[in-house]
């Protein structure tokens, strides 16, 4: 089944989509509107995190701590959503935490290097969502950052706040 | 409920999940960016036409299936082939008019609506819109105009899900000028 290029095509139109919107009124957008878009699709990311993360976990046991939480994050998470398990975590062991996949699945139809690295951004901003609402739901808030440097490696960054 | 299914299915059902909530979660931002159904309806019908022209050279690219001869192939086609590799589904193709331009696709579950319900202030809505827009733009691009809508819908009360569809006219292809 091929559902996951159903998926991709969608979430394309739907970034595509949210940015026509905010352009429907002026011709070149600021950075107020820029930034605009990129929090509807990271808030419609966090519906979809949530929800994935509630189907996936129903029969686990409950995690043993915040490490043990990321991990499966790393792991079953990533490759439930993004077909593939992070490639590398790396955390200074106060809460923040640099998750690396090198061939991130959103990024790898836009390009292999530097064209298009400014518009990488945009492909990212959902996939931030999916994971803070999957953390959310593991009762961990966070705010969870991408960059790129070279398509289609991608570093989350997820920073767990302290209540 | 039972833990009898085996990882793969559980992969894939993972991923029409995946596809499922993102689709919901688009279908809650059009309504709360547009004031009325009509308008969230149109905007779904854009979306999947964006959405259809491009899937449609996946979908071959994938299927290799060659061009179909009439319009009946192309409906077996849709429903056995397209529908079957995109969302794990064969709807039966029926209800065919007598001039043989028209029929329907009578689907006994639809993924996109799984855990859905429409609120009664939303009783206009046509949610899986998209639908329309994907088929229309991807057999546009295979030279076949055709009208698709919905005739029944499960979430607003029917049985089944019915989707008609109408050839309109075949396309003729745009011959750039200089070519002879």
């Amino acid at each position: 089944m091929a559902d996951e290029v159903l998926f991709e095509f969608l979430h394309m139109e739907i970034v595509s989509h949210v940015y026509k919107e905010q352009q429907a009124n002026k011709g070149e957008m600021d950075s107020k509107e820029r930034g605009q878009c990129i929090s509807v699709l990271e808030s419609m990311g966090f519906r979809v995190g949530q929800g994935i993360i509630e189907r996936l976990t129903r029969d686990s046991p409950s995690f043993k701590d915040e490490l043990d939480i990321m991990k499966f994050i790393c792991k079953d998470f990533w490759t439930k959503v993004f077909r593939r398990q992070v490639d590398n975590l790396r955390t200074n062991h106060q809460g923040t935490y640099v998750l690396q996949d090198n061939k991130f699945s959103l990024l790898t139809q836009l390009s292999n290097g530097k064209q298009y690295l400014d518009q990488a951004p945009k492909y990212l901003a959902f996939s931030c969502g999916i994971v803070r609402g999957a953390l959310s739901n593991l009762g961990l808030e966070s705010v969870v950052t991408a960059e790129v440097s070279i398509m289609p490696s991608c570093k989350f960054q997820v920073v767990i706040q302290k209540l | 409920m039972s833990r009898q299914s085996n990882r793969a299915t559980d992969s894939k059902k993972m991923n029409s999940e995946l596809f499922t909530l993102t689709y919901g979660a688009l279908v809650t931002q059009l309504c709360k960016d547009y004031e009325n159904d009509e308008e969230v309806n149109k905007q779904l019908d854009k979306m999947g036409y964006n959405i259809g022209v491009r899937l449609i050279e996946d979908f071959l690219a994938r299927s290799s299936i060659g061009r179909c001869q009439d319009f009946r192939e192309t409906a077996d086609v849709i429903a056995k082939v397209a529908f079957k590799m995109y969302l794990g589904i064969t709807p039966s193709v029926t209800n065919w008019s007598p001039a043989g331009d028209e029929f329907s696709l009578i689907l006994e579950s639809n993924p996109l609506v799984d855990f859905v319900e429409l609120p009664d202030n939303h009783s206009t809505l046509i949610y899986s819109n998209l639908l329309c827009g994907i088929l229309r733009g991807a057999l546009e691009m295979v030279q076949m105009a055709v009208d698709v809508r919905f005739a029944q819908d499960t979430l607003r009360g029917d049985n089944v899900t019915e989707i008609r569809m109408r050839f309109i006219k075949r396309i003729e292809e745009n011959i750039p000028a200089g070519d002879e």
